[in-house]
């Protein structure tokens, strides 16, 4: 009986594994296509499309020296784009925790009216405001320079959502005792309740990383010069309807990624808590 | 922001011991950003929608914007974005949730591993998946998706120069970069089921399928229903795929063409801002109307849930 059921459950085991492989190839094989790309010199790939052919006479790192030999502008929008992620994540979760600890921790009367409007604000697609934000970012100067990206959007609301269910289950004693011991609010904000959302951090930190990093559209509407873009703007400029740089595109999107992949190896933990962290209550 | 110096923290510690008044300075960082970056821009976009905006003259106009919309090109746009939608759903709710379900399984191995490879798509940017697929469904005989058609014996096709291609294209790549993603969002629906349902199915004989119909399926659910509103939102406002698939705006007969293309196109490349802003409440009242509809099918509005 129990031998059966064993060898019932390994045939069960390699399907799923066979299933899961074929998903797995899917996943990997646009990347490992584009990464043998980037090795390749830019004519190839105009001839012979995106393929996997690996031959070692055209084998080179020419598109990588390029990329980084000052030639090119990649490098200023690698740091454009570091600048950029660095100062918005870091805002996003100052702001956003205060916004989410305030609304956790306090019974105040308009509590539920805000709370209301944070939900509001998930509600509705960004997209329909790009005009009037546009409008809104040549009255205020904040067009073609790294606060126009930033600051439109870095009091998040997911992150305020997110940090305000952590902060709900904290203990409220330590709190209690701070006030006694005659800490101000915001005192007992930074030293003793921030430290303890340490967790909460880690996970929104890498979630608004990966979206500083990536983010398209607004970018792309704010940055007008070609020394102000972030690599995604910037690469997305090497596409044009006159001719296209491979060169300089493959390995920029290859570089590009390597980044996140290098976090996301050592954080995974965080990252997946990060992405469920608006379903989990759903 | 003002409250990031310590020296300001300093000045107006006297009324931090006020916990009357500390909830109000924690969530100010809140109202700044709502008032100037969320409820001025949602009402100047509805303000918008109703005037003809040029340089220096702006006039109101009424339902002329609107009534605008009315042409092929918005219609082939709302047509282009709602099958978007309609076949991302059906792809990526089904799948992910099956995958879910099987990775969750006693027999699975290597879960983590697989966890996290089909995760890696979700990492590159929309710049980066597009270019990848722009050159992947490329219309020379080498590239990688003819390359794979021809072993069936099909021949090459311009994935990119024709409507139903385009429309594959756009799909597998949205496959591509979210299972992963949803596939997370099921684990942990599933994470909030308790075993012991299972095993008291299991003594009353429950089949495999049996247990994943009666009881995996209606306690995932909310997560379900929670998936189902993203991905609306999500379809109706892609953009970036189209616009990195074909090199800017303007694919071939606009098969590509989406509503916020539409809008990005009238907005800012033609500076149309009355026409834009009428496209963006559009999409507001369409998203909200498909939402609100998909929430009542599924029943979220009686009292029991």
């Amino acid at each position: 009986m129990g031998q059966e059921e064993k060898t019932k459950w390994s045939l069960n085991t390699v399907l799923l594994l066979l299933l899961f492989i074929v998903f797995a190839v899917f996943a990997l094989f646009p990347l490992v296509t584009l990464t043998i790309a980037s090795f390749k010199p830019a004519q190839e790939l105009m001839r012979f499309g995106l393929n996997l052919k690996i031959s070692p006479e055209i084998f080179s790192f020419k598109n990588y020296t390029y990329l980084f030999s000052g030639k090119s502008l990649y490098l200023t929008w690698y740091t454009n784009s570091l600048i950029i992620t660095a100062v918005f994540t870091g805002l996003c979760l100052f702001l956003s925790s205060m916004v989410g600890y305030g609304l956790a921790v306090y019974n105040f009367k308009f509590r539920n009216v805000i709370f209301a409007l944070v939900l509001v604000t998930m509600m509705v697609p960004l997209e329909i405001i790009i005009l009037p934000l546009y409008k809104l970012s040549i009255s205020l100067k904040l067009i073609n320079s790294m606060w126009g990206v930033i600051l439109p959007f870095v009091v998040a609301p997911l992150p305020i959502f997110f940090f305000r269910q952590y902060a709900s289950g904290l203990p409220k004693d330590f709190l209690d005792a701070a006030r006694v011991d005659g800490t101000t609010e915001l005192g007992t904000f930074f030293r003793i309740m921030m430290p303890l959302m340490a967790p909460a951090f880690s996970s929104m930190a890498i979630l608004q990383a990966l979206f500083a990093w990536n983010n398209f559209l607004w970018p792309l509407i704010v940055l007008r010069t070609n020394e102000q873009l972030t690599i995604p703007i910037g690469l997305a400029t090497l596409l044009t309807p006159y001719g296209n740089n491979f060169d300089m595109l493959i390995s920029g999107a290859v570089m590009a990624i390597i980044p996140i992949l290098m976090v996301f190896l050592f954080f995974q933990r965080y990252f997946i808590e990060g992405m469920t962290a608006g379903g989990v209550k759903g | 922001m003002e409250n990031s110096s310590p020296k300001t923290t300093k000045k107006i510690s006297g009324i931090l011991y006020n916990q009357k008044i500390a909830p109000y300075v924690f969530v100010l960082p809140f109202l700044i950003s709502f008032v100037i970056f969320f409820a001025s821009p949602v009402l100047s976009a509805i303000n918008m929608s109703f005037q003809s905006v040029l340089p220096g003259q702006v006039e109101y106009i009424g339902l002329d914007n609107y009534k605008k919309l009315w042409n092929p090109t918005f219609l082939k746009a709302l047509m282009n974005s709602s099958k978007y939608t309609f076949y991302t759903l059906l792809i990526l709710i089904p799948i992910p949730l099956i995958l879910a379900v099987f990775l969750n399984s006693k027999v699975m191995v290597a879960k983590n591993f697989f966890r996290s490879t089909l995760f890696v798509p979700a990492l590159t940017s929309v710049v980066v998946a597009g270019t990848i697929f722009r050159l992947a469904f490329g219309e020379l005989e080498g590239s990688l998706m003819n390359t794979i058609i021809s072993y069936f014996g099909i021949e090459k096709q311009r994935w990119l120069g024709k409507e139903n291609l385009a429309m594959i294209t756009l799909i597998t790549l949205a496959a591509w970069r979210w299972i992963g993603i949803n596939l997370l969002y099921f684990m942990a629906g599933l994470q909030n089921i308790s075993k012991e349902l299972y095993e008291s199915a299991e003594i009353d004989g429950a089949s495999t399928w049996d247990k994943f119909l009666r009881i995996t399926v209606p306690l995932l659910k909310p997560i379900t229903i929670y998936v189902f509103t993203i991905s609306i939102y999500g379809g109706y406002s892609m953009f970036t795929e189209s616009y990195m698939l074909w090199a800017g705006n303007r694919s071939p007969n606009d098969i590509g063409l989406t509503i916020v293309g539409y809008l990005y196109r009238n907005g800012l490349e033609q500076n149309n801002l009355g026409l834009g802003s009428a496209v963006g409440i559009a999409l507001l009242v369409i998203t909200f109307i498909i939402t609100i509809t998909q929430l009542k099918f599924f029943g979220m509005f009686k009292k029991e849930e």
